[in-house]
């Protein structure tokens, strides 16, 4: 399989504190790629760090074979490298349907002239993303609330409309930081169903960070473990899970 | 909960889905209000009809209520609808009110030409007091756009004082059409005053003189309007034509004031001349009512456009960088580029509206562009709903009749009752003293009643208006 994603040997500092150091790890086209690690580990500094909103002090980020370490966010996503937000990063007030038509934005022409013209070439482009936008609806069956304002919504639904948002960029990249935290048993395993389902039908390379270590090592393919900005473990998830390192940082020592 | 419609009516196409007016009665109402406002001044008291149903000052105020709504509107774009703040609007406004007083005056610029162009210098400096957006957010963007409101008008009335008259008025002319092709030519004689009648407020004589045939040196044109003045030299339209030596061959004056003109060519120090008096008619928009007809079609007009790109890509653009710029950078939207476009496009239409205001008021001064008037559209925008497509409306024409309504009102009232009730208050302050205390006042109801404004009251009756008469 060829490597979708190769995070090279990067370090990422805050002041004196080490974020990330050093971290390497390749992402392969196709598969569910987890990153897992205690709170304050440097997960989530890992994915701003691939997406763009932090650059690396040392290493590169290569994409697709590019090196897109410095690359602004905005063209990042424009290669379709898509995320969701440990804390929903939605737009609160505008409806869902216009939280993932924003989303189709690079997808999308229509200027200024055009957008304030309406009737002709505008008003067919909107149509034409508006299907592609309801088949995520109906995908993630959002229909009931396709008008809400997202700030009325509750939160495992703003979770899911979150998703959605990701979905209707098309990525080719799925970034996913922490997409079931604060969720019930139910709500889990629906999110986990969601995340099968577009790997399934869409074929997208998905990263995903997630504390549920059960949940992690059910759908995942491959796993790396990062403790203090340093990955001590990488591998399918059996492995992980008999990994020496890996148990003691983490899922806990046992002569404890 | 704005997307109800009533029972029977269901979307079947994403166009119908998406239009904004779903019903043929809620497009019957949006144009019965078109037509209701367009027909008010044929029925005002110097309407053509003679009528005399409207007075006069409801024509005026209309207009300007208009053009502060194409102002608001496009402070609603930056404010409402992408979350940036600006403190400089009025400043623009200038831009484009004097700007285009300039081309007309010293280039020589109709109307017509001298608004998009105005408009769009206006947008391109509005795009450059928006760099600092890059780098900055909420209360500090705010101290930067407010270098804008006084670099701006400083600029104008030092600087450019040559062009702009510095602190006193400037006068701009009237919007014109034509002039068309002449219907009398009268040749006239050296030292005898030809008289003519002329004059009618919308079909204007433009009343020139040609110079054909010159010898020795130039003779002297003057020209005697109905008040019995000779028009000064400043006043001619000066459309000077000149012959291939560069002699000039000619001068055109506007005749919008109906009486007899005379026109005298006197010869000096014994000079041969031929000279013909043309006369043409031209389409003037000098009145007031003729000026309604130009600023409230452009203001339905850029209403219209304002929506339709906050409902495009763009305007998703613009509230994907207000609710979140951090989520809408990383999912591809270029937030600075969104930013700027915002900027621009607000100060487009603050130049639109400030060219608008130039022509309507003829006269031109900075005073009315200062930081309080910024600063009131920034409440008009508050009150009348930001980030509603008809909030500026509301906000505008809200503030414009309560000023209209209550001041006259109250004035004598207070100036009677304040004095007696505290006798170290001054009568001469309170009158000018109302109008910020009425400001005020409405804006501390609005935030602590209705901060959505009154936009957000609207869609709310919308709703129940068409779930009458159950409330679910």
């Amino acid at each position: 399989m060829p490597v979708k994603l190769h995070v090279n040997r990067i370090s990422l500092n805050f002041g004196g504190i080490k974020a990330l150091n050093e971290v390497e790890f390749r992402v392969k086209a196709g598969e569910i790629f987890a990153v897992i690690g205690p709170n304050g580990a440097g997960k989530t500094s890992l994915i701003n760090s691939i997406n763009g909103f932090y650059t690396p002090q040392a290493g590169t980020i290569i994409f697709e074979g590019d090196d897109i370490t410095h690359m602004p966010p905005y063209k990042r996503a424009a290669l379709g490298i898509s995320r969701t937000f440990q804390n929903i990063a939605l737009y609160t007030n505008a409806t869902v349907l216009d939280n993932l038509m924003a989303a189709r934005h690079i997808h999308m022409k229509t200027g200024m002239l055009s957008g304030a013209l309406f009737w002709g070439a505008a008003q067919r482009e909107e149509i034409a993303h508006r299907r592609r936008v309801e088949e995520i609806i109906d995908f993630l069956e959002l229909e009931h609330i396709r008008k809400s304002i997202v700030g009325t919504l509750s939160y495992g639904l703003r979770k899911r409309v979150e998703l959605g948002r990701a979905l209707a960029l098309e990525p080719t990249l799925l970034l996913l930081d922490e997409p079931m935290a604060g969720m019930n048993v139910e709500e889990k395993e629906d999110m986990a169903r969601f995340i099968l389902d577009i790997h399934e039908l869409q074929g997208s390379t998905i990263m995903l960070i997630e504390h549920d270590i059960g949940l992690v090592m059910d759908i995942s393919h491959r796993i790396a473990v990062i403790d203090f900005g340093v990955k001590i473990g990488e591998g399918a998830p059996d492995e992980i899970s008999r990994d020496e390192a890996v148990i003691s940082a983490y899922l806990g020592d046992e002569e404890h | 909960m704005a997307n109800i419609h009533p029972a029977g009516v269901f979307d079947t196409t994403y166009e119908e889905d998406m239009s904004v007016d779903r019903t043929t009665r809620d497009k019957l109402w949006k144009n019965l209000a078109f037509a209701a406002l367009l027909l008010l001044p044929l029925v005002s008291v110097s309407g053509p009809l003679g009528l005399g149903w409207v007075s006069d000052q409801y024509i005026g105020l209309i207009a300007r209520i208009s053009i502060f709504v194409i102002a608001v509107q496009g402070l609603n774009i930056l404010v409402g609808y992408t979350g940036q703040i600006s403190l400089g609007h009025a400043a623009f406004m200038a831009i484009g009110a004097y700007g285009s007083a300039i081309l007309a005056r010293e280039l020589g610029f109709s109307f017509w030409t001298a608004l998009p162009v105005s408009a769009l210098l206006t947008g391109l400096v509005g795009l450059l007091f928006g760099l600092p957006s890059l780098r900055v957010k909420g209360f500090y963007l705010a101290m930067a756009t407010l270098a804008a409101q006084f670099i701006i008008p400083w600029v104008l009335r030092y600087p450019l004082e040559d062009l702009t008259g510095g602190t006193r008025p400037l006068s701009v002319p009237a919007p014109m059409i034509g002039p068309f092709a002449s219907y009398a030519d009268d040749a006239i004689g050296a030292d005898e005053p030809l008289a003519f009648q002329a004059g009618d407020p919308y079909f204007v004589d433009v009343i020139s003189v040609d110079l054909t045939a010159v010898a020795g040196s130039y003779p002297i044109i003057e020209l005697i309007n109905p008040a019995g003045d000779a028009v000064p030299y400043g006043d001619f339209y000066m459309s000077i034509a000149e012959d291939s030596d560069g002699n000039i061959t000619g001068l055109s004056y506007i005749a919008s004031k109906a009486g007899e003109y005379q026109v005298l060519v006197r010869a000096q120090n014994g000079g041969e001349f031929t000279a013909v008096l043309r006369r043409s008619k031209a389409l003037s928009f000098a009145t007031d009512i003729a000026m309604y007809y130009i600023i409230l079609p452009l203001a339905v007009l850029l209403m219209f456009l304002a929506r339709n790109i906050i409902r495009t890509r763009t305007g998703r653009a613009f509230i994907s960088v207000r609710d979140n710029d951090l989520a809408a950078e990383l999912l591809g939207i270029n937030v600075f580029g969104y930013k700027l476009r915002a900027f621009f496009l607000s100060a487009v239409y603050a130049g639109v509206a400030g060219c608008l205001l130039a022509y309507e008021r003829n006269s031109l001064s900075l005073d009315a562009f200062q930081l309080d008037t910024s600063i009131e559209m920034l409440a008009m925008l508050i009150i009348g709903g930001a980030g509603f497509p008809l909030g500026a409306m509301f906000g505008v024409t809200f503030i414009r009749l309560l000023q209209e309504a209550m001041i006259p009102t109250l004035r004598p009232w207070l100036s009677d009752w304040l004095p007696q009730l505290l006798p170290f208050v001054d009568a001469v302050n309170i009158t000018s003293a109302i109008n910020p205390i009425l400001f005020g006042g409405a804006l501390i109801v609005f935030l602590v009643l209705e901060p959505r404004g009154i936009a957000h009251r609207w869609e709310v009756f919308k709703v129940a208006w068409k779930l009458r008469p159950y409330s679910y």
